[in-house]
């Protein structure tokens, strides 16, 4: 593409733009989904913040929940399984002034995904983290997922699991998240709550949403967490205390907390990224035109 | 005509490289073209290294065969390459080190004992200066003027100045004094024969070119023989303003790449064979999606783990088959860093102009190994586009429209009224997935068909957009050589060595490995008298390629895949054979 090497100014600034909502696909989950709750906080979140919808890059791997993209009107990169966090980073440092969300499933994140989780986290890169967790893999048709509790029989595991599951509270604390939450999909509003403060959170924001499946997750139900879930500032919890963000992620099986486990503030890889401090670097001038002695070192 | 090779020798940790660097620096500071090849091992203490300097006043392709100087620091180094000295060469080593008797001094050389550690104790305790007395000695041997030796080492030492440079210096002089004396007779130095030439690897050209071409981002894993592009821009990137990151696999570096382009910046990743495995699937998704993409992938001996400090050709399957399902792509086989620059260059405009990968095809041979390149034959293009230039079209924006050469409007995040979703999954003009709902329903069965005849298409465009094959030497030649990529450097010596010889040989070339230019290839081959396929792997993966695309058998073969570049020598001596076999 030939053009004009000045950068323009993002074009419609100062101007009314649309806002971020549905786009003109309909979600395709199965009627029920635990999904629907977590869509509709995403865009209740963006919304709220009154970003234009053309600021916002939504980034998912593959699985049910990682469709989600097409059902927002913001850009979105539907990318391949595992990846949508390298993808997401990817996007944020190439314009650091966009609002990037990842999301995805539990086996997206914390199986095939799992080591760019953790390594997202130890970078406090600013982008929000959204997994919808329902402990089974539901495009594939019911196997066992990273999640999945001890002894759940599944397609894959027909006489129960039998690994630990991965607690992705717990392993985010480990990771240096610098907001860690979980949400569930019976309580949109407090779920819109949390992604939006971690949008507006500096930092890596990881809001882990047990979303149940309706179709192969007869264990994990609504019902199930409804039952269980305590929101986690009405007992108290202070979340600036980080030997109480663990202890509180431990807990899992009749009581489940949902809230803000963990924040802190420290500085982010954009911020400690020297190039970055010229500006998103989509905007930077590119090439070495008038720079030759740079070729002086080779003489 | 000058020609001169210097090769220093020892265990790794030596520094080696750094003496081998500083002797071939020098002669490009004559203006002389120089080869540097650097051979080491997989490990970061002991075993045998060694760096050779070729120098000549005629374009050097390879590191030749044989050398004039050898600078031992280890017996195995004497033992080794003892026999590559030519009649009238130098063996220079340290007594005090280790002894050679005179019967195992190689027929037609000299011994120069150069007590270098004793050179070294004048100075310091430290040992490693000893190199700079062997350093004075073999350059002295070599016919490198003192001052130029002592300007190139002084150098290297950056900014560093005081006593560390100046025992250096003293102790080059030393080393020079002392081999001067026992060399029995006068070594004429070399003249300067132009303008000082630069000295580059193929991976610093790689890495300039990158910058050069406006790439803003590079995610790389460590791998040898690919991770000293890494190394360039990590060095220098504030200074060119390229955010580098190494990321924690070739898996995130791959996808750090693509969504950086996705987000507006020309992008890059690099790697060798077994990180290029892992991202196969990603590059796919870059193919489906249609983000431009640059990929270096710089070959090194496999399979799996194979020899990681040695060359080789053999991931041309793998680079043209990567990936599942079918979808456009080109790859740049450069053979020389001037060439690696220039193709650099290339391979961010054509990811761009296509907006697909480009692989640019390398390997240890041309990675690591220094070449001298004219000041002048790299030239920085004056003006890099922004990539906002997209113009919006608000509600009827199709980010995949259907257009003449498969090539769509690209909009960036951040541009208003151009929203889209970027999907891996197969999908219609807008972007919407045709793979669930939509998937098997006659309407969409014919979209994907659609879909897939318009990426495709793209293919046709980069066989337009590339390099075609072409024939270096004349038509006539008795024998034509059908080589890619970095073996191309060594055949190009081997013709110079077989015109000495009064045979005229030429060499078809092919910049691009793909998409294959079947049709000039066949012209040009049509009209060879006879044709040997010269490649660096077991089963001849380019003449297998020539074979898929055109039906035509290149009759001769030479294969290597012992880890080691091809010496022109060999290559002459199957010409020969050819040549006085008969047969086409």
């Amino acid at each position: 593409m030939a053009g004009s090497s000045t950068a323009a100014a993002p074009a419609g600034v100062g101007t009314l733009l649309p806002l971020v909502g549905k786009s003109d696909t309909k979600p395709t989950w199965c009627p029920g989904c635990g999904d629907y709750s977590v869509v509709a906080a995403v865009e209740m979140a963006l919304k709220k913040l009154k970003i234009p919808s053309h600021e916002v890059v939504i980034v998912s791997g593959i699985g049910c929940s990682s469709n989600l993209p097409h059902f927002v009107n913001s850009y979105g990169f539907h990318g391949i399984h595992g990846r949508a966090l390298p993808i997401a980073e990817g996007v944020r440092w190439a314009n650091h002034g966009l609002t990037v969300i990842a999301t995805g499933g539990d086996g997206d994140g914390f199986g095939i995904g799992c080591g760019h989780f953790v390594h997202a986290m130890r970078r406090n890169v600013d982008l929000t983290y959204v997994t919808m967790n329902n402990q089974i893999y539901g495009l594939t048709t019911g196997q066992a997922s990273p999640t999945s509790m001890m002894g759940q029989k599944t397609k894959s595991t027909p006489t129960g699991v039998i690994e630990n599951p991965i607690d992705p509270i717990a392993l985010a604390l480990a990771s240096g998240a610098t907001y860690v939450a979980r949400g569930f999909s019976g309580d949109v509003k407090q779920m819109a709550e949390l992604i939006q403060n971690g949008i507006t959170h500096k930092g890596f924001a990881f809001v882990d949403t047990m979303s149940p499946c309706v179709t192969y997750n007869k264990i994990n139900t609504f019902d199930w967490f409804r039952q269980r879930v305590y929101k986690l500032d009405a007992a108290g919890h202070d979340p600036t205390d980080i030997v109480a963000a663990w202890s509180r992620s431990l807990e899992w099986g009749d009581k489940i907390p949902t809230g803000l486990f963990y924040r802190t503030e420290k500085p982010t890889y954009e911020d400690l990224e020297e190039v970055l401090a010229a500006g998103p670097l989509a905007r930077q001038p590119a090439g070495l035109s008038g720079r030759e002695s740079i070729l002086d070192e080779f003489l | 005509m000058v020609e001169v090779a210097v090769r220093v020798g020892g265990a790794a940790g030596d520094g080696i490289a750094s003496v081998g660097e500083i002797v071939a620096k020098s002669f490009a500071r004559l203006g002389l073209h120089v080869f540097g090849h650097n051979a080491y091992q997989s490990v970061i203490r002991g075993g045998h290294v060694w760096f050779q300097g070729r120098a000549s006043t005629e374009r050097v392709y390879s590191q030749g065969d044989g050398c004039d100087v050898v600078y031992a620091l280890n017996p195995e180094t004497a033992e080794i390459h003892g026999p590559s000295i030519k009649q009238g060469g130098f063996l220079v080593y340290d007594p005090e080190k280790f002894t050679i008797p005179d019967d195992r001094i190689p027929v037609g050389a000299t011994a120069i004992k150069v007590p270098t550690l004793a050179i070294a104790r004048k100075f310091t305790s430290q040992s490693i200066l000893q190199n700079a007395a062997g350093l004075g000695a073999a350059s002295y041997l070599a016919g490198l003027p003192l001052e130029t030796i002592q300007g190139a080492l002084a150098d290297s030492f950056g900014k560093k100045k005081g006593e560390i440079v100046e025992w250096n210096i003293g102790a080059s002089a030393e080393g020079y004094r002392v081999a001067r004396e026992a060399a029995g007779r006068e070594i004429p130095a070399i003249a300067p024969a132009g303008p000082p030439k630069l000295l580059m690897t193929g991976n610093q050209a790689i890495a300039v070119g990158a910058a050069a071409a406006g790439c803003k981002f590079l995610a790389q894993y460590p791998m040898t023989p690919a991770s000293t592009i890494m190394h360039w821009l990590a060095a220098h990137s504030r200074e060119v303003g390229v955010v580098v990151k190494q990321a924690e696999d070739e898996l995130a570096a791959i996808n750090m790449a693509i969504g950086a382009s996705f987000g507006g910046v020309r992008s890059m990743t690099a790697t060798s064979g077994g990180g290029f495995s892992l991202m196969v699937e990603a590059l796919g998704m870059a193919g489906m999606s249609e983000i431009p993409l640059v990929v270096v992938e710089s070959q090194r001996s496999g399979p799996s783990t194979g020899l990681p400090t040695k060359t080789e050709q053999g991931d041309l399957n793998l680079m043209l088959g990567a990936g599942q399902g079918e979808f456009p792509r080109a790859i740049l086989a450069p053979s020389h860093p001037v060439e690696a620059y220039r193709a650099t260059l290339r391979a961010f405009e054509l990811a761009e102009e296509w907006q697909t990968p480009i692989l640019l095809a390398s390997d240890l041979h041309l990675s690591e190994n220094f070449a001298t390149v004219d000041r002048g034959e790299i030239t920085f293009p004056t003006e890099v586009s922004s990539l906002f230039t997209v113009t919006p079209n608000g509600h009827d924006y199709l980010r995949y429209a259907y257009t003449a050469n498969g090539v769509s409007p690209r909009s960036l995040p951040g541009q208003a009224g151009l929203q889209y979703v970027s999907g891996s999954d197969e999908h219609d003009e807008k972007g919407h997935l045709i793979s669930d709902t939509k998937s098997g329903v006659p309407l969409w069965v014919a979209e994907r068909t659609k879909m897939m005849n318009k990426r495709m298409h793209k293919l046709d465009g980069l066989r337009g957009a590339t390099a075609p094959p072409y024939l270096e030497g004349p038509a006539d030649a008795e024998l034509t050589f059908v080589t890619w990529g970095s073996t191309l450097g060594a055949v190009r010596d081997a013709v110079k060595l077989l015109a000495a010889r009064s045979h005229v040989t030429s060499i078809l070339v092919s910049p691009t490995v793909y998409p294959f230019h079947g049709a000039e290839f066949l012209a040009l081959a049509a009209g060879a008298k006879k044709l040997l396929l010269v490649e660096a792997n077991y089963s001849g993966q380019f003449g297998r390629l020539i074979r898929a695309e055109t039906g035509f058998d290149v009759p001769h073969k030479l294969m290597k895949f012992d880890g080691e570049p091809f010496y022109p020598m060999e290559i002459l001596q199957k010409a020969l054979g050819v040549l006085i076999d008969g047969g086409k």
